[in-house]
């Protein structure tokens, strides 16, 4: 299994995870992660080469739905939920830069 | 207490009043909710409201459903039209969702009257309801101790008597522990019998509604209403509701009760007196005690562990700040994501979040939760080799009585250890429930777990209801 | 259309490219909010579309069959898939991720046939959703750099796609535009979408790289905004061009996305690889896998109407025309070829059929007013020489005013008689007479001294001899 988990890391995936973890948070994280991580170790010595993944509990497949349309929240009542909304839209800050 | 059989039977012939039910169930909320904290939310005009239309009914003599007058409180997480929902996070504090859950219609429909919205761990994190963003519930049987979580609002409220019946939900034993920790019944039922939507989700996989209740009758009875095919879940099992109530009183003469004799260590010896005292009940009773191995099952918290929190830390990923809940303002957009984010969740879903990403991520998905998907794949595997021996199994449903609170807030792999018993079901999408058999130390309730296979709900009730039976 | 010179010094032009369809139906992927095109702001939204807790997906199975539709349409395999969850934080993506299909596609290895037997591979087509509709506002240009806020519409989020994932087979920008086209004209024909690229329910990312024959592919850029079959050729021309210029001044193609500036002709970095997401795919575990019986398959295969491709191979054989051709590619888009079929079947002379309706048909949608056997009369007054062609354009310009009638009587009432062979072949010994100079020349072989002889003869006919005629017996007379 992987090498223990850097500091370096942990701040790469809490960026991905849009995260803004504190220096204090980040050094806790690494260590917490770091300790689980350890604990995971447990599987690295099962021979599962030949085991299928399990995905679902219950296998069931095709489950479709017909192609019928059905009434629209309403807006007004969706909007008021929202942090910011103008125009009948949701209103965000600006993109900087191209993250995604 | 009043049980939920007898009140659905009294308000339905007329001799008890529904809103007088719900009245003596506020006055208990008024006496003791804030010393236990049991709800983030009560509703008490909307029940009182619901109480009269049921009574009205009765009165001109129309149809009422199978819960009529019910008081029952629902876990935070599950949508309700109107009503804040907020999964005890700070994130969706103050969130009114535009529709209800399934289950939360399917109650309604049943003349069921929802008293409030119940405390939590954050996201349905945790085993002790420490993780709330609003505070801890306390449980009800000694308020220095946790009630068990993520559902211990649930769980508290049906054990001091401020509902006849809750519903909580279980990802990893979630339902189960912390009803075995508040001495109520608990109910885990198969994966796909309880719809899904409306309910927020922690894993997609492994997520159960389920019922509280005093009884076991109680919780055969709720769990008929509100399981059943729902076309809005992709993932709901395509066949009516089980009958479950009809098969109480068959005992269990002949049923194989399984054994487990690599149980994972770390018990406490009161809980462990206390299944064996469950297994001499079930022989007295007339059943066959197996032992059976599950030899996986010591890799169940690793493989739970990875494949829960990568579930979740994509789950959890639409709250963003941008169309509902809170926002932390902030100059541009990706400023804004992560102060949202960093303000709204708490430790131990960022934590989560953390470790379910970098489970996810590339270059470590393989060592991680690749290899947790095919370790859930031999813990499901064990499982189908038991059941060939056995008809249910039997384990504790938690390694300890309620503990105190701040005991394992320090050390979460301590916190992850609770749900050692009750994970491997949900692993494997099974059915389990804990029912109350006595107490352990410091007098504190005990709960045993009765565990079946895929839709072994009925084999699973027979035995509860037995257990129940021979206290 | 013009052919923009091949690359210099060798260099080889690879393309392939990635076409997202919005498919047509009513509702949208997973839910059961209108799939409406131009309707007002956050009027088609319910809870999944917004991803709201507690929501959860369910397949449209409507979108389903659209997309093996378009599989079968490709020569794909339609074959058992699941779908995954692609995650990414962007505010126009109401879940932080995309359900969309990974591993296991619904379609997969097909191929589509351009002119002259050129085949490209089509790697997949799977099902995903679309994202919704981010708007930027301030700054100055209205572009996502520098803008001051942006508002979200979500009423395309969940919206069905199919992408159609080409192998990198195209080598000019005429296949790659003749690829979007033959494309769109399936997408069309077998019902799946409404291919409008102005209205972005097509759209086009084009991979390209260039390398230099019998060595690797080049590191290849993504090229994003291409909005027209038009854009295509020209992002391509530029892209292919910026790159050569980069290696051959020293410089190394980065692996990037590229935006196309329409206005300018241009493109430029939009983000390059190494800032490229990690976007942690996993199983959609709100989903199960779909797994399309042979009966299913069979049955959407049965149901396909006839493709564009075989259509104008029909058409082409019925009236002597090139199936590549401009008349027989028109006619088959606008579905009038069973229109000429049923010219010709009622008498019509086929070759005259099919340029009639491909020059004249334009606004005539796939059922012109024109009666079949109308039509037909006028091929054969004009094959007969009864009218001259000039004269044959007025009267269908006159039968398409009056959506149909006798053309004799049209003919007659214009006044266009034909004139008798002799007639116009003293007109033509006249015209010889008149202008010696251009006979002789003629006599010496100079085919352009014909013109001015023909244009004597029709002039003296006012305009009734037939120009076919009058070269005929020109030649004929030619020593």
């Amino acid at each position: 299994m992987a090498e223990k988990i850097s500091k370096e890391t942990v701040v790469k995936v809490s960026r991905l995870a849009r995260l803004s973890l504190t220096t204090e948070e980040t050094e806790r994280m690494t260590a917490q992660l770091a300790g689980m991580l350890e604990h995971f170790r447990d599987i690295d010595a099962l021979d599962l080469a030949s085991v299928e993944p399990m995905t679902q509990p219950y296998p069931l497949k095709n489950v479709l739905r017909k192609d019928v349309e059905l009434p629209s929240l309403d807006r007004d009542e969706v909007l008021d939920q929202a942090p910011a909304a103008e125009s009948g839209r949701f209103r965000v800050p600006p993109t900087i830069g191209f993250d995604v | 207490m009043q049980k939920l059989v007898d009140i659905v039977a009294g308000v339905t012939n007329g001799s008890l009043k529904a809103s007088a039910v719900v009245e003596e169930h506020l006055a208990r909320i008024v006496a003791r909710e804030s010393e236990i904290h049991a709800f983030n939310l009560v509703t008490a005009d909307q029940a009182r409201n619901d109480a009269a239309k049921v009574d009205e009914d009765v009165k001109s003599g129309k149809k009422v459903g199978a819960l009529a007058g019910v008081p029952i409180a629902l876990k935070d997480n599950m949508c309700t039209r109107g009503v804040e929902t907020t999964c005890s996070s700070k994130i969706l504090q103050g969130w009114k969702p535009p529709y209800d859950a399934t289950v939360v219609t399917k109650l309604r429909a049943a003349g069921a009257v929802i008293m409030g919205k119940t405390n939590l761990d954050e996201f349905a994190m945790g085993s002790s309801t420490e993780n709330s963003a609003f505070g801890p519930t306390k449980n009800p049987h000694d308020v220095s101790r946790v009630p068990g979580g993520s559902s211990g609002g649930s769980a508290a409220a049906v054990s001091a008597g401020f509902a006849a019946a809750s519903l909580g939900s279980d990802t990893g034993g979630s339902i189960r522990q912390p009803a075995a920790l508040c001495g109520v019944v608990g109910v885990k039922p198969t994966y796909g019998v309880v719809s899904r939507y409306g309910l927020v989700a922690f894993a997609s996989s492994l997520d159960q509604i389920g019922p509280f209740t005093s009884d076991v009758r109680d919780a055969a009875t709720l769990l008929e209403v509100i399981s059943g095919h729902d076309p809005m879940d992709s993932t709901s099992i395509p066949q009516a509701a089980p009958s479950l109530v009809s098969v109480l009183d068959h005992g269990v003469a002949g049923m194989r009760i399984g054994r487990v004799t690599d149980l994972p260590e770390g018990c406490e010896p009161d809980v462990l007196a206390r299944l064996e005292a469950a297994f001499d009940a079930l022989r007295s009773a007339g059943a066959i005690i197996v032992d059976i191995k599950l030899p996986s099952i010591q890799y169940c918290l690793t493989a739970y562990y990875l494949i829960a929190p990568a579930e979740a830390s994509s789950n959890l990923a639409r709250y963003d700040g941008v169309r509902y809940g809170n926002r932390v303002e902030a100059a541009d957009l990706n400023a804004m994501y992560a102060a949202t984010r960093e303000a709204g969740f708490g430790e131990e879903v960022k934590r989560r979040i953390m470790l379910g990403t970098y489970a996810l991520s590339a270059g470590y998905y393989d060592a991680y939760y690749g290899k947790a998907l095919k370790v859930r794949r031999l813990i499901s595997d064990d499982f189908a080799h038991a059941y060939e021996k056995t008809d249910v199994i039997l384990t504790p449903t938690s390694p300890s009585v309620a503990f105190k609170f701040g005991s394992k807030t320090d050390n979460p792999l301590a916190m992850y250890l609770c749900d050692v018993f009750t994970i491997p079901t949900n692993l494997a999408g099974h059915p389990a429930m804990s029912v109350p058999f006595g107490t352990g130390a410091n007098s504190m309730p005990v709960g045993v777990q009765v565990l079946a296979t895929t839709l072994g709900e009925q084999a699973m009730f027979k035995v509860a209801a037995e257990l129940e039976r021979s206290l | 259309m013009s052919e923009v010179a091949a690359l210099p010094n060798g260099w080889q032009l690879i393309v392939g490219l990635e076409v997202h369809v919005e498919l047509a139906t009513k509702t949208k992927m997973f839910s059961a909010s209108a799939n409406r095109f131009g309707d007002e702001p956050n009027t088609n939204i319910d809870p999944v579309t917004l991803g709201l807790p507690g929501a959860l997906p369910v397949l449209n199975q409507h979108a389903i069959e659209l997309a093996m539709r378009i599989g079968l349409a490709l020569n794909c395999k339609v074959q058992p898939c699941t779908f995954h969850r692609k995650n990414y934080f962007y505010p126009d993506l109401p879940k932080a991720y995309q359900i969309t299909q990974y591993d296991h596609p619904l379609n997969i290895d097909g191929h589509l046939m351009l002119p002259g037997e050129v085949r490209i591979g089509i790697e997949r087509a799977h099902l995903e959703e679309d994202t919704g509709k981010s708007t930027h506002f301030g700054g100055s240009s209205g572009r996502i750099h520098g803008s001051d806020y942006s508002l979200i519409d979500f009423n395309r989020a969940g919206v069905p796609l199919v992408e159609i994932v080409s192998r990198p087979d195209i080598r000019t920008s005429e296949q790659a535009r003749q690829y979007v086209g033959e494309l769109r004209s399936i997408l069309l024909a077998v019902g799946a979408s409404d291919a409008k690229m102005e209205e972005g329910s097509m759209r086009c990312d084009v991979n390209v790289s260039v390398h230099k024959p019998g060595t690797p592919f080049g590191t290849r850029c993504e090229i994003k905004n291409v909005n027209s079959i038009r854009s295509v050729g020209r992002a391509i021309d530029y892209e292919a061009r910026r790159q050569v210029d980069v290696i051959e001044g020293g410089g190394t193609i980065r692996q990037e996305t590229r935006h196309w500036d329409d206005a300018t002709g241009r493109t430029e970095t939009l983000r390059t690889k190494e800032d490229a997401d990690d976007y942690r795919y996993f199983l959609e575990p709100d989903l199960v896998p779909l797994v399309p019986d042979q009966s299913w398959i069979d049955a959407v295969r049965a149901a396909l109407p006839v493709l564009p491709a075989a259509r104008r191979k029909a058409l082409a054989e019925l009236c002597g025309v090139d199936k590549d051709g401009e008349s027989a590619i028109v006619v088959v888009e606008r579905g009038q070829d069973d229109y000429v079929a049923a010219v010709v079947a009622a008498g019509g002379d086929p070759r005259r059929a099919v340029v009639y309706v491909q020059q004249a048909f334009a606004e005539q949608g796939a059922t012109p007013k024109v009666p079949a056997k109308d039509l037909a009369a006028l091929t054969i007054l004009e094959r007969d020489a009864k009218v001259t062609s000039t004269q044959a354009k007025t009267l269908l310009t006159d039968l398409i005013e009056a959506g149909g009638g006798d053309v004799s009587a049209m003919a007659t009432k214009r006044g266009f008689e034909a004139l008798d062979t002799s007639a116009v072949e003293a007109m033509v010994d006249a015209a010889i007479a008149a202008e010696p100079g251009a006979w002789q020349k003629y006599c010496n072989g100079e085919e352009k001294a014909l013109g001015a002889l023909v244009g004597a003869v029709m002039k003296s006919s006012k305009g009734k001899a037939d120009g076919k005629v009058i070269t005929a017996l020109l030649q004929a007379k030619r020593p």
